[in-house]
């Protein structure tokens, strides 16, 4: 019988859930995934974990629970670095310990570290100490990542081509590597949006955990679209565009999202041609608490396009989310038809 | 130019004697007070953790006394506090406090960026030096860590005669006298001698040498341990309690394990790596890998009880918090957390150290009776 490893559904798995199963499944090993969150998952992750980590890590817990019965192996990478000199955030970097030694009785935990800060090649390292778990063989080992690899280029590329991860992921086969159906078409189908509205192109930023879990942000991105609202996210951005704009900054940021949202932001505000930004923050993160108020100060400095927050936690009611997204969408929309009735001499 | 520096605990006592030393002019900001931190909540996003809050009102009231340079250290992460000096140049910008910042920061990336942070880490040294003078550079770099370590030692000491003190006061007042004096010393040579003299004072206090205290460990997050100010004075009155106290991350053990000794790739004191390994597998940032294997250290040298201490949001401190129930039970020591913010009430804060204090002392009369316990209900 084949080894059971667990995925949970739930902070990396949406960005690399592909390469995950592709290199797990090549190794002969059954890849389980848990249930999307619902309310159960949220509750047990908020009442085993610690009170003051933030709503993706308590999630996290919960889908561990959901799991451990029905694994042999939880697939916990610890991801202290996914890129040159940069950390992903102290959290995630410490996950597998918070959660073993939060949950009890759990099944072997894969923690291997994943640090290539200083060197790409650590990469290598950190798979053949994965693959050893299921196999003696390097040659084995090393084609699988490859394969994996192919996969997870391609999930990358459909990304940046303008999918979304929560589109993808749910239908994931890895023999179905046919992630084509244009952006247009699909936003057709699942927008339901009323007819004579304009598109609006918003960009939403945020974690990808926060951003493709719909329970935990309340269908946020299922709202937007039934607004009629066109989707970017900072996943679809180049990333040569994204490294020569944080070039002027005055500091380097450290963090890979970080990164990326400042870089995009600083693009996207020098062209100047989206109709609106989100910010989707889980409270107490620390990353986005320093980001995010970066990113605020830049729009208002530099620019007229309007910004909002969006936090969540454990507590956020759906009305009040609906509200704030309501009116921030009517409001762009006012702005649109009504500022050009105004005189040009003010 | 006029220099000022953010508050941490005692680290004013160094820079002020590195400041007179290189003659350059400087304002202490006033030692933090509740202004400080409102004015730091107003500005500050609401999420940042609270030594980031509590810095920006010691510019803002430093900037009012006549301060318009910063000094500030800088890091690489993951920790937030590596991004500081970035956001509070931002931060003060934005409110319109005009104020030069000079980063004290080790430069990293790729070669040009390194070229590059090298060349504004000189120009800092040599704007905050008045000139390239390297002799009296080195001096005042030597004499800052001799005098931060001298602090320390000075602190560490009056950890222990506190709480064995007869006439409950004498070491506060003593250490209260010791922070008035400072600031009419001029140079690390008067400073080095007030602070010898405070420790020959502190050893004079009469003391009731049979007395056996609680001891407890102090772990967690380095600002808020280290601030007595932002921790209501915790160490002090647990030993007004007459709880001895330990705290291993010291601003003198931050400049030499963490400046010195990693900025030039020496060997660290990596002891309490050691410890952590069986809980906490890999350096995560700030303190947590200190925190959890300082508390199995504790733990091992016989302790009563640890306390730790963080701001509200700090990231390595939450991972540190999740793991310290299973050191708690694998060592059977008690662990307090307490966590801080803007809203934390002093009066709850010091029940939940009373309560603890009760229960260490009450642990250890039951250690003693061994097995005799007679529960009082019966």
């Amino acid at each position: 019988m084949a080894i059971k490893v667990g995925i949970p559904r739930g902070l990396f798995y949406y960005r690399y859930y592909p390469l995950w199963k592709t290199f797990l499944e090549e190794l002969g090993a059954e890849v389980i995934l848990s249930d999307y969150t619902n309310k159960h998952i949220l509750d047990e992750g908020v009442k085993s974990c610690v009170d003051e980590a933030c709503l993706p890590v308590k999630v996290f817990h919960g889908h561990v629970l959901n799991l451990k019965d029905r694994v042999d192996y939880l697939f916990i990478p610890r991801l202290t670095s996914i890129s040159k000199n940069e950390y992903v955030c102290p959290k995630i970097g410490g996950l597998p310990d918070m959660v073993r030694n939060t949950i009890k009785d759990l099944p072997e935990i894969i923690n291997t570290e994943i640090n290539i800060r200083r060197s790409e090649k650590n990469m290598w390292k950190a798979v053949k100490e994965i693959g050893s778990y299921f196999t003696d063989s390097k040659f084995q080992i090393g084609k699988a990542y490859n394969k994996a690899r192919k996969v997870q280029d391609k999930f990358d590329s459909a990304i940046r081509n303008g999918r979304l991860p929560s589109d993808i992921l749910n239908s994931f086969q890895m023999n179905n590597l046919n992630f084509s159906p244009g952006r247009e078409e699909d936003r057709v189908n699942s927008s339901s949006g009323q007819r004579g509205q304009s598109l609006l192109n918003i960009l939403i930023i945020g974690h990808p955990y926060n951003l493709y879990d719909s329970y935990i942000n309340m269908n946020l991105i299922k709202k937007l679209r039934e607004n009629n609202v066109n989707l970017i996210t900072v996943e679809m951005q180049d990333e040569n565009i994204i490294n020569q704009k944080t070039k002027t900054l005055n500091k380097p940021m450290f963090w890979n999202f970080g990164r990326i949202a400042m870089g995009t932001i600083l693009h996207m505000v020098e062209k100047n041609d989206i109709d609106g930004i989100i910010y989707l923050m889980s409270f107490g993160c620390g990353i986005d608490s320093f980001v995010c108020d970066l990113i605020e100060k830049r729009v208002k400095r530099l620019s007229t396009i309007p910004f909002i927050v969006l936090t969540i936690d454990e507590h956020s009611g759906e009305a009040g989310m609906n509200t704030r997204i309501e009116a921030f969408i009517d409001m762009i929309r006012w702005r649109k038809k009504d500022e050009s009735n105004v005189s040009a001499l003010r | 130019m006029k220099v000022t520096f953010p508050h941490l605990g005692n680290l004013y006592v160094p820079i002020k004697a590195m400041l007179d030393d290189l003659g350059t002019d400087y304002v202490v900001p006033p030692f933090n007070n509740k202004s400080a931190l409102e004015l730091g909540t107003k500005y500050a996003p609401e999420l940042a953790c609270l030594p980031l809050k509590i810095t920006i009102g010691n510019f803002i009231q430093a900037y009012e006394k006549g301060a318009d340079t910063i000094i500030m250290a800088g890091g690489w992460g993951p920790c937030r506090f590596g991004y500081y000096y970035e956001m509070q140049r931002e931060i003060l910008n934005d409110i319109g406090y005009k104020m030069d910042m000079i980063a004290l920061d080790v430069p990293k990336g790729s070669f040009k960026e390194i070229v590059a942070g090298t060349r504004k880490l000189a120009e800092g040294v040599k704007k905050l030096a008045g000139g390239w003078n390297i002799n009296k550079i080195l001096k005042a770099a030597i004499n800052t860590t001799i005098i931060s370590c001298k602090m320390d030692d000075l602190e560490r000491l009056s950890f222990k005669i506190r709480p064995r003190e007869k006439n409950r006061g004498n070491t506060n007042e003593i250490m209260k006298e010791f922070h008035n004096k400072v600031f009419s010393t001029y140079g690390s040579s008067e400073i080095k001698k007030l602070i010898d003299d405070t420790g020959k004072k502190l050893l004079e206090v009469e003391t009731d040498k049979n007395y056996k205290p609680l001891r407890v460990g102090i772990v967690g997050e380095i600002y808020t341990t280290i601030d007595t100010d932002t921790s209501f004075n915790i160490q002090e009155r647990l030993g007004d309690m007459g709880v001895e106290v330990c705290r291993p991350v010291t601003i003198s053990g931050w400049i030499i394990e963490h400046i010195l000794k990693g900025g030039l790739h020496l060997p660290r004191d990596m002891r309490f790596a050691e410890a952590a390994k069986p809980y906490l597998g890999a350096m995560i940032g700030g303190h947590a890998q200190e925190t959890v294997g300082n508390t199995v250290l504790f733990a091992k040298d016989g302790y009563d009880g640890i306390i730790q201490i963080y701001p509200l949001t700090c990231m390595p401190e939450i991972v540190a918090e999740s793991i310290l129930p299973s050191v708690e039970s694998d060592y059977e020591i008690p662990v307090l957390t307490l966590i801080i913010d803007e809203m934390t009430g002093e009066a709850g804060y010091m029940t939940r150290v009373e309560a603890f204090v009760d229960l260490l002392q009450k642990r250890r009369e039951s250690k003693v009776i061994e097995g005799r316990m007679v529960l009082s209900r019966n």
